[in-house]
């Protein structure tokens, strides 16, 4: 089945684009607006899959190889460990901090523990979610 | 300041590494990179033995769930440092003995090493944590790891089997340990052990204290393999030598020690503790004993007597928790506590001779191919290290001198001659068995070390019936056997180096009102003049010699007990048993139709909703605090009732699904009406992904008019969807007017000052809840790789049935 899909492919080149953007946007606003790890996670991983149904699958793998298993897997081995890494600290097991920083540019900028903590949220679901699709869809 | 906590923790953290160095650097045996660990360990916990010596204990806590009173808390004193230098250093010696029993070209070593590094760490954290349930994770690890190991070879029947007798009897003992855990900790009001110990006087009369008490002994007892748990132990044996040394003999089996001589401070004072642990420990004395002697293969053999000696040991720590019924504390009541002393000597001794047994007849193992009794024989010449390691070993396990045994046997007959003076509890009838018992159990013990040095190493050498020549084992792998070997006679000729630094303090952890009141007084002493106790020794040498020659004649004894009756039977039964009734009942039900499970599902759902609603009268409906609902919304509910309503008449299940997709987009939109954005957003992403991994799973769906509805499951699924449909409005109309409790949403209002965040949901997830969450995104993985096997599996093999049936 090979269907003319010039104007997908076309508009997925841009589109994903903006997507990705806006996904990166949605994890890094999490703190404070509507966003986050699970969310941000969920607008990357359709990025993915709009490029796998764009393209064939194996196209995007060269351009992209990536173990979409490993992500998953770092994902929750990364939150896991920030939760463990706040007991080098002495404090409870997931116990997030925040603090303020003054760059050049950004000006006051707060940097807050739990970013680490939802970023493997964020990788857990994008490997997650690409795995089972890319799965499913290679058992034909 | 960490020290301990981190000490625990090591093995682990090196576990992870493990891998890597099987890979990267394959020339080298990665027992070389582990031996390190327990070598660095060892030496860092015996730098501590002056200090333990004067009397000092180290706590250090790491907050884990400080609300819930659960804290990674380690807890240093004498009793756990014994355990440890025995986790870390026979652990050493072992793992130095399996860089030469484990060939490097043919083994996965990197899974034998992560096991053996999460099982040492596990040990370590039995012996250390003060608190009730991180010592019981660890204790359960140390089933988990056992179990991993004993099935290290998997690919055998035998070692599954063995593998999951070991763990099925652990881990439902644990279970039960669990339980008295809860119990002990709800009438103490703490997790802390040693809390639990400093209050111990008010519990006594606690209705719950017995059946504590009881459960925890059930825990130690299946771990130690007492009788009659102690069946799993001899099937362990499919493990690699170095494991059989390391855990069945010097470690994993004493925990259930450590764990009766830790709580005998708490519940010593009751009768019911001394008549259990006492009666249990000196039948399995016997038992092991008795049974050993049939064996013809010599690591069962080596089992049965590490479940006597087991038994030897939990005689001991019961005979000295009588000490605690004597209301004062003078050298009378002491007398009796020294059986703990004892009972501390022997798990020492018992570990030093074991372990270097268990290594001899790993090595016959490895350099003649058969461990069988009735083919192995005048291996003396041309083994003679080994040879020297095993008398070593036997005679002081026979208890002769001048070897280590010989002290803590004649200590232990000390204590159960003492026993019968003891002016309560009315041992005056049924005391003088504990000696008779234990004596012949000790004639027995001769018997079968005589029968394993003489059928090994002397008679007639049959090389014919070997599978490979025998030769003397190499130098590597004869170092840990020898040293061990040398403990003996050292702690024979020096025992009160090891009574004075490491044993007295231990004894102080177990007894510690003896300690201060200072009337400990004891010199571990080689010659106390001609007593009883020598005279029962030298009753064993003696009648052990005779029934030695006269084996063949008596014999015959064994094939007394019918088969039937054994409890490896009963086990095997019990097994079979279970797994075809549950087989029949999941089977009644496990249709493997959807529509079946769907069914159990609702009709659950609304039993439980409906019973409980009507009998508590929750449902109520007041609408005075509701807000006006607002043409748009009165709209959007219209449509999509409708939309709900025609998937019902879809035709083609492409339209079910896009229709479906419909109704989530307009929940979408509810949300967008009542400004929660991200909601909105959130559930437009998850409708587009389900929507596509629909799509994707249809394409292999059977066609939708294959399924024809009969008339009556039509009028079912009616009722059915519309009693839940019922069900679900009159809830979420009724769920305003009724508040049983406050609303927790108060906490959450300062999301900005307790946790920075003016997103209060992404506050919730991060902060507040963060470990729901956490446990979510391992869970999502899980399910992912599980789609994922699944799939590939399916792929792979191809038609083929797995199951192998």
């Amino acid at each position: 089945m090979k269907a003319n899909d010039v104007i997908l492919r076309t508009v997925t080149k841009v589109a994903v684009f903006i997507i990705l953007t806006y996904g990166v946007h949605l994890f890094l606003a999490g703190h404070y607006e509507p966003g986050g790890g699970f969310v941000g996670g969920l607008v990357l991983s359709s990025a993915f899959v709009l490029m796998y149904l764009a393209f064939d699958i194996e196209t995007v793998q060269r351009g992209m190889p990536i173990d979409f298993k490993m992500v998953a897997g770092a994902g929750a081995f990364l939150s896991v460990a920030t939760g463990a890494a706040s007991i080098a600290f002495g404090v409870p097991f997931l116990t997030q901090e925040e603090a303020h920083l003054t760059l050049p540019i950004f000006g006051d900028v707060a940097f807050a523990s739990v970013i680490l903590f939802e970023a493997g949220v964020a990788l857990a679901v994008i490997g997650t979610v690409i795995t089972i699709i890319l799965s499913i869809s290679e058992d034909v | 300041m960490y020290t301990v906590n981190i000490a625990i923790l090591t093995p682990f953290i090196v576990a992870l590494f493990i891998p890597f160095l099987y890979k990267r650097l394959s020339a080298i045996h990665t027992g070389w990179f582990v031996l390190a660990v327990p070598v660095a360990l060892f030496a860092i916990l015996a730098s501590y033995i002056p200090a333990i010596a004067n009397g000092e204990t180290f706590y250090s806590s790491i907050p884990w769930l400080p609300s819930l009173g659960i804290n990674f808390t380690a807890y240093l004193d004498g009793l756990g440092l014994i355990f440890a230098l025995l986790i870390t250093g026979v652990g050493s010696l072992v793992i130095l003995y399996s860089i030469y029993y484990l060939s490097k070209e043919r083994e996965s070593l990197h899974h034998f090493y992560i096991y053996l590094l999460m099982f040492m760490g596990a040990m370590l954290g039995v012996v250390f944590s003060d608190n009730l349930l991180v010592l019981y994770v660890f204790w359960e690890l140390t089933s988990i790891s056992s179990f991993l190991l004993i099935a290290y070879w998997h690919h055998r029947r035998q070692s599954r089997y063995g593998a999951q007798k070991s763990m099925l009897i652990t881990v439902m003992g644990g279970i039960g340990m669990l339980a008295g855990f809860l119990m002990l900790s709800s009438f103490a009001g703490t997790f802390s052990v040693r809390e639990i110990i400093g209050g111990m006087g008010d519990y006594a009369s606690h209705a719950l204290f017995v059946p504590a008490m009881l459960l925890i002994l059930l825990g130690a007892f299946t771990k130690s393999a007492q009788f009659p748990f102690h069946i799993w132990l001899p099937d362990a044996m499919e493990a690699p030598t170095p494991v059989s040394a390391y855990l069945h003999s010097a470690t994993m089996v004493k925990a259930g020690i450590y764990l009766v001589a830790r709580f005998t401070p708490v519940f010593g004072g009751e009768a019911v503790w001394f008549w259990v642990v006492s009666i249990v420990g000196i039948v399995t004395l016997f038992w092991g004993s008795f049974t050993a002697i049939r064996q013809t293969d010599l690591k069962a053999l080596l089992a049965y007597s590490t479940i006597s000696q087991l038994g030897l040991i939990m005689t001991l720590l019961g005979l000295g928790s009588a000490a605690l019924h004597f209301d004062v504390i003078d050298n009378q009541s002491f007398y009796y506590s020294l059986a703990i002393f004892a009972a501390l000597f022997h798990l020492v001794n018992h570990s030093t001779f074991k372990g270097a047994l268990f290594m001899v007849v790993g090595i016959v193992d490895h350099e003649t191919g058969t461990r069988d009794i009735r083919k192995l024989g005048g291996l003396m010449a041309v083994m003679p290290v080994t040879f020297t390691v095993a008398v070593i070993g036997s005679f002081s396990m026979a208890g002769l001198p001048p070897f280590n045994g010989f002290l803590s046997k004649e200590m232990f007959f000390t204590a159960v001659l003492r026993i019968i003076e003891l002016p309560f509890f009315s041992v005056e009838t049924w005391g003088l068995l504990f000696p008779i018992i234990a004596w012949l159990a000790s004639v027995l013990t001769f018997v079968y070390c005589l029968i394993l040095i003489f059928k090994t190493f002397f008679g007639e050498h049959q090389p014919e019936k070997l599978e490979k020549s025998a030769h003397e084992a190499p130098f590597g792998m004869l170092v840990s056997p020898v040293i061990l070997a040398s403990l003996v006679v050292a702690f024979f000729f020096f025992p009160n180096v090891l009574g004075e630094f490491l044993l007295k303090p231990a004894y102080g952890a177990v007894m510690p009102a003896f300690i201060e009141a200072g009337v400990f007084d004891y010199q571990i002493k080689a010659w106390h003049g001609i007593n009883t106790e020598l005279l029962m020794t030298l009753g064993i040498v003696g009648l052990g010699f005779v029934l030695y020659r006269s084996l063949p004649r008596w014999v015959g004894v064994y094939s007394l007990f019918p088969a039937k009756l054994s409890l490896d039977r009963l086990y095997n039964g019990a097994l079979i048993s279970v797994e075809r009734r549950s087989n029949e009942i999941t089977n009644r039900y496990m249709t493997g139709n959807m529509y079946h499970y769907l069914l159990y599902i609702f009709l659950v759902i609304l039993g439980l909703v409906y019973t409980v609603a009507l009998t508590t009268g929750a449902l109520s409906f007041d609408v005075s605090n509701d807000a006006p609902i607002s043409i748009y919304e009165g709209i959007l509910a219209a449509v999509m009732a409708i939309t709900a309503i025609s998937i019902l008449f879809a035709k083609s299940r492409m339209t079910g699904i896009l229709l479906n997709g419909v109704l989530g987009y307009l929940v979408a939109l509810f949300f967008v009406f009542f400004r929660a954005p991200d909601l909105a957003l959130t559930q437009l992403v998850i409708e587009t992904v389900t929507a596509a991994l629909f799509l994707l799973c249809f394409y292999f769906l059977p066609d939708w008019d294959k399924q024809k509805h009969k008339t009556k499951p039509k009028l079912l699924n009616g009722l059915i969807a519309v009693a839940t449909g019922a069900m679900v409005t009159v809830l979420a109309l009724s769920v305003n007017s009724n508040r049983l409790f406050d609303s927790i949403s108060a906490f959450y209002e300062n999301a900005y000052e307790l946790a920075g965040a003016k997103n209060i949901v992404n506050a919730i997830l991060g902060d507040f809840r963060a470990f729901d969450t956490m446990l979510e995104v391992v869970v999502l993985l899980i399910a992912g790789l599980g789609v994922y096997v699944l799939i590939k599996l399916k792929a792979s093999k191809g038609g083929r049935d797995l199951e192998g049936k």
